[in-house]
């Protein structure tokens, strides 16, 4: 379904991660979205900040509610999505794609397989309360 | 955790995609389509929105309006037949109960609403004091249904309504929609012109479809909690709970002119009176974020880096594509113009004083 990309692993806090050569981009699911309403603004790390696997990066605001981000991996932020600042909207958009949050050159790239793939994410949803 | 109550329209939200949230011990809609695109519906053509929940008080007796003149801030006592008045209910300290807007509906017979999450205190409280009249609290056989913004006039035009288009504003009055006997007020919580129809229980789906269908043509779209609080926040309108509640007073909270020290007296009058003469040392202003950052409920206000006051409401603003706020500040620095800081998480944000009502319409 394309609602849940297979080219990115899931963390159960709703944020993708995506391997692009060396570095992973990141961002946050399409349920995610759906689930914060209209993004009106997103407030993330510095290029050069060090991240943590499930710790918190950023926040996230839409208009009704505050949500933490959670870093999928370790390392260090060697790129920021400067365009979300005066376009917050482009989360909703395109969440998988202009909607990214943050480039990160993980310490260790294996944290990733800990992560969830497609299928066990749409299930991981599917045992949310419905 | 009780039940959550559920309006008679809960399946016509679950129906229209609405996600349903729990509010004041009720399941409402929050949002449809989205809270931005509600909003801005409301500020150009209009939206309908219920608020079953609210909760509806009677007073029947000849003496109903000097009875419930005892236990509100305003003065109801020359209020015509046809007219409903916003007011304040407060304690024998002065802190605010709830506000509520009081409707003489007929000689004799007097209608006040009150906040859902105050229904239990504020009944309680009437059938205490009230004297010599009889009291009933009809919310749980009550819908309400708001439809507000520009084209609300045209709508009630469309639903065959024409004892309603001459209402001024608080004007109220009996018509049949769709059908069912209701009662239409010139009310809302939005800045916008609007009605606010109360139908029996049993009528309230009718009303809601019926609305919704002859307003289609003139941009009418369901609205939910979401958009009712970015749309009172513009228009700087209070809400209990965040803004005001019992440990706060009218004069602080800007609702001053809701108390007539002059007229008969009510409940909390010689507080109000010692307060007013001490003058308020905290006041309600408006709060415009300059820096990158959302004002919430609960945040600290700084002045040079030290906690002098508190949000009580805070939100992006789709009309006016602002960051705003509501919050109480020392009286002393409580002045257009005036810089402050908003301590949001671990950062200390830029904002200044600015004039409420935020919004006003120009219409």
């Amino acid at each position: 379904m394309s609602q849940y990309p297979t080219d990115v692993k899931y963390t159960k806090e709703h944020e993708w991660a995506r391997v692009e050569g060396d570095l992973v981009r990141v961002g946050i699911t399409a349920y995610a979205v759906e689930q914060l309403g209209d993004v009106t603004l997103v407030d993330l790390p510095s290029v050069g900040a060090t991240v943590t696997a499930h710790e918190r990066f950023g926040d996230i605001e839409s208009v009704k509610t505050v949500s933490e981000l959670f870093s999928p991996i370790s390392g260090e932020v060697v790129e920021v999505n400067e365009d979300l600042d005066a376009n917050p909207e482009l989360v909703n958009d395109a969440p998988y794609d202009k909607g990214w949050l943050i480039v990160i050159k993980p310490s260790n790239l294996a944290e990733l397989d800990e992560l969830l793939d497609a299928a066990g994410y749409e299930a991981f949803l599917g045992s949310l309360d419905h | 955790m009780a039940e959550l109550k559920r309006t008679p329209l809960a399946d016509r939200h679950r129906a229209l995609g609405a996600r349903m949230v729990p509010f004041a011990g009720w399941e409402m809609p929050v949002q449809y389509e989205g809270i931005k695109a509600e909003h801005l519906a409301v500020r150009e053509k209009a939206g309908l929105f219920d608020v079953s929940h609210m909760g509806e008080l009677y007073v029947t007796g000849a003496s109903a309006l000097a009875a419930v003149d005892r236990l509100v801030t305003n003065d109801v006592t020359k209020l015509p037949v046809g007219q409903a008045i916003y007011t304040c209910c407060c304690n024998a300290e002065g802190g605010i109960l709830d506000d509520l807007i009081v409707y003489h509906l007929q000689e004799g017979r007097v209608l006040i609403v009150c906040n859902a999450g105050n229904r239990e205190k504020i009944a309680a409280h009437f059938a205490k004091n009230l004297e010599g009249v009889t009291f009933e609290d009809a919310s749980d056989a009550t819908s309400l249904i708001a439809l507000q913004g520009p084209a609300s006039l045209e709508i009630i035009r469309a639903a065959g309504a024409p004892e309603l288009l001459d209402l001024p504003a608080f004007g109220t009055a009996e018509a049949t929609l769709f059908g069912h006997r209701i009662r239409a007020a010139r009310t809302g919580y939005t800045g916008e012109d609007g009605f606010e129809i109360f139908v029996a229980n049993e009528g309230a789906v009718a009303v809601w479809d019926g609305l919704l269908e002859v307003g289609q043509p003139h941009g009418l779209v369901p609205a939910g909690l979401g958009a009712r609080d970015t749309l009172r926040l513009e228009a700087a309108l209070r809400l209990y709970g965040n803004d005001i509640d019992e440990s706060t007073n009218p004069f602080e909270a800007g609702l001053g002119w809701t108390v007539k020290l002059d007229a008969g007296d009510f409940i909390g009058k010689d507080a109000l009176a010692r307060i007013k003469a001490e003058g308020p040392t905290r006041k309600l202003v408006g709060i415009e974020m300059i820096g990158k950052g959302i004002a919430r409920h609960g945040y600290p206000v700084l002045s040079g880096g030290e906690p002098v006051g508190q949000v009580t409401s805070g939100s992006p603003c789709p009309t006016l594509e602002k960051n705003l706020g509501l919050a109480y500040v020392p009286a002393s620095l409580a002045r257009v113009g005036e810089r402050v800081d908003i301590q949001i998480r671990d950062k200390a944000i830029e904002a200044r004083i600015v004039k409420i009502p935020f919004y006003k319409r120009s219409r």
